[in-house]
């Protein structure tokens, strides 16, 4: 990542037979920003961050995640990159240490490492208390805060969230984007998709995808005013009335 | 009789291993026919465990309700035939196509799709053109509509509806609670659930709940009214470091993020703002911006979790 760019994509298509998922996007993210990658249900976003996390290949297009080929280097990729996503993260039924050494072994990580990592954590969280508790006896807030903290063990590049913060409160949802923020400040690039369009206004940039493709990408504030709207709901909307397939 | 909803003192524990858990903690409220009033809390509050109370599916430890007038314990089989339910988990037949859905839902009730047209109609015309797919492969927000056309079969007079904008993008919510609207002008009353603050003012009246508890009640306007500390947006080049700043001063009470603004409370409600201006200047932010704003239900739901 010589030139400061954490993803940097061009052109990328996705085609399930004759329905182009993802429309020849072209984007890039730079290290330590926090992206925000928006739109409808069905727009695309997901299969366009599963290529981005080198699970699904590109039918056309380039893009170079973490320094590596999305074609050639997909392992590589995977190594240097975190996820977390709402619906999926954390075993319930292991604690939180298992958890961190589960998470931390797949990364390769040593014993030493995992040990030094999980008591960090634990102190950051002020979860030391709890580290010998199940993942599903920890409140819902609580849970999102590690995994996000879990995803971040192998000391990634770049971290994925997608929608990370549904159903917590107001509160806690807020201490999650302080620790979004921590992370961005520490140099981490954080991409990142929401439904929440205040969430959006944290973002450094944001991009917002329409049937397949980005119809607009610029600093929150920059977009509110192309648009003449009062914030990222409105120009939110704007775009994505437009949209002609819904999401099936 | 003009209550749809009565709810006096209910308590309800959940047993999870050794630990008691307590959901409800003394719930108390009443909805009006016709009312769109909505239960407004994050996952935990306890919405869904109300939810099952008032649709006769789970009995209160402690407590009674009533709905459309009928007690929940003693008149459950005629609750079931008036309320219309949607829970937060698709619990349609996956493998039955839409049309098939609809028309097991309205046989249930000994009714047909016919019959009720005119209060589906809105809805079902949007799921009309994939009604021979199965229910299992629809996407995301046809399930819904597909789950509220079902929950509408045979013209409930109330409608609750477990956080039916859950994941649900920023367009199709506003559609949705457009097509709320629709169905409380036709008489039916709504009780609906939702993590997303914004949506309470949609409602006339809301309650704000958290950990198994009813922080307030009353219209969004009601709310807001309430919020009695002055309220300020702040904003600058570098919102990290504002935050920062802002939490470390002694001066301060509250700093949220809210979007492209902090939120900001003093602890003296007489504080004046040019000194943390200037205190601010002095701290080198540039492009500052400072404004006093009238607050949001976000605000109140924070200050009341809190107190």
């Amino acid at each position: 990542m010589k030139n400061g760019l954490a993803i940097s994509v061009s052109d990328l298509t996705k085609r399930f037979g004759d329905f182009t998922a993802v429309d020849a996007i072209t984007f890039d993210v730079k290290k330590g920003e926090i992206f925000g990658f928006l739109g409808a249900n069905g727009a695309g976003k997901t299969t366009a961050m599963r290529m981005l996390c080198g699970l699904s290949l590109p039918t056309s297009g380039k893009a170079i995640v973490a320094g590596f080929d999305l074609y050639k280097e997909s392992e590589k990729i995977k190594k240097s990159i975190g996820y977390m996503s709402q619906k999926f993260s954390l075993y319930e039924d292991l604690t939180i240490r298992e958890n961190n050494r589960f998470y931390g072994g797949i990364y390769g990580l040593t014993d030493r490492q995992i040990k030094d990592k999980t008591s960090f954590m634990l102190e950051h969280l002020k979860l030391e208390s709890q580290a010998d508790t199940l993942v599903k006896a920890l409140p819902l807030g609580w849970k999102q805060k590690l995994s996000f903290s879990v995803s971040m063990i192998h000391d990634p590049q770049i971290v994925f969230l997608d929608e990370p913060t549904g159903g917590v409160d107001p509160v806690t949802r807020r201490e999650f984007w302080t620790m979004i923020y921590e992370a961005a400040h520490r140099g981490t690039t954080v991409f990142v998709t929401t439904h929440y369009m205040d969430e959006a206004e944290y973002c450094d940039r944001v991009s917002i995808m329409v049937d397949g493709k980005i119809e607009a990408m610029d600093k929150p504030a920059e977009l509110s005013k192309q648009f003449n709207a009062k914030g990222m709901a409105e120009v939110f909307v704007q775009l994505a009335r437009k949209a002609k397939r819904s999401d099936n | 009789m003009s209550t749809a909803v009565k709810v006096e003192h209910v308590f309800k524990t959940f047993q999870s291993g050794k630990t008691q858990i307590e959901a409800l903690k003394d719930i108390s409220f009443d909805v009006s026919k016709g009312e769109l009033f909505g239960l407004i809390g994050p996952d935990g509050a306890g919405k869904t465990t109300l939810f099952r109370i008032l649709t006769t599916l789970m009995i209160a430890n402690k407590g009674n309700a009533w709905v459309d007038g009928l007690e929940v314990m003693g008149d459950y089989k005629e609750i079931r035939k008036r309320v219309g339910y949607m829970p937060g988990r698709f619990s349609l037949y996956q493998d039955l196509t839409v049309e098939e859905n609809l028309s097991f839902f309205a046989t249930l009730f000994n009714t047909s799709l016919e019959e009720n047209y005119d209060l589906v109609k809105d809805i079902y015309v949007q799921i009309e053109p994939f009604k021979t797919r199965r229910a299992g492969a629809l996407s995301g927000g046809m399930k819904q509509k597909l789950a509220l056309s079902c929950a509408l079969i045979h013209s409930p007079n109330v409608l609750f509806l477990d956080e039916p904008t859950t994941g649900v993008d920023a367009v199709s919510r506003q559609e949705f609670w457009e097509l709320l609207r629709k169905l409380q002008l036709q008489g039916i009353t709504i009780v609906v659930s939702t993590p997303y603050m914004d949506e309470a003012s949609l409602c006339d009246r809301v309650a704000l709940m958290q950990d198994g508890k009813i922080m307030d009640i009353d219209s969004p306007k009601g709310i807001t009214g309430k919020f009695k500390k002055p309220l300020w947006a702040m904003s600058s080049a570098d919102m990290y470091k504002l935050m920062h700043d802002l939490r470390a001063d002694e001066r301060i009470d509250t700093c949220y993020p809210f979007g492209q603004h902090h939120h900001i409370t003093f602890k003296d409600d007489h504080q004046e703002v040019n000194p943390i201006e200037n205190f601010l200047i002095d701290k080198g932010h540039k492009g500052l911006s400072i404004e006093k704003i009238e607050p949001t239900i976000e605000d109140c739901f924070m200050e009341l979790m809190n107190r």
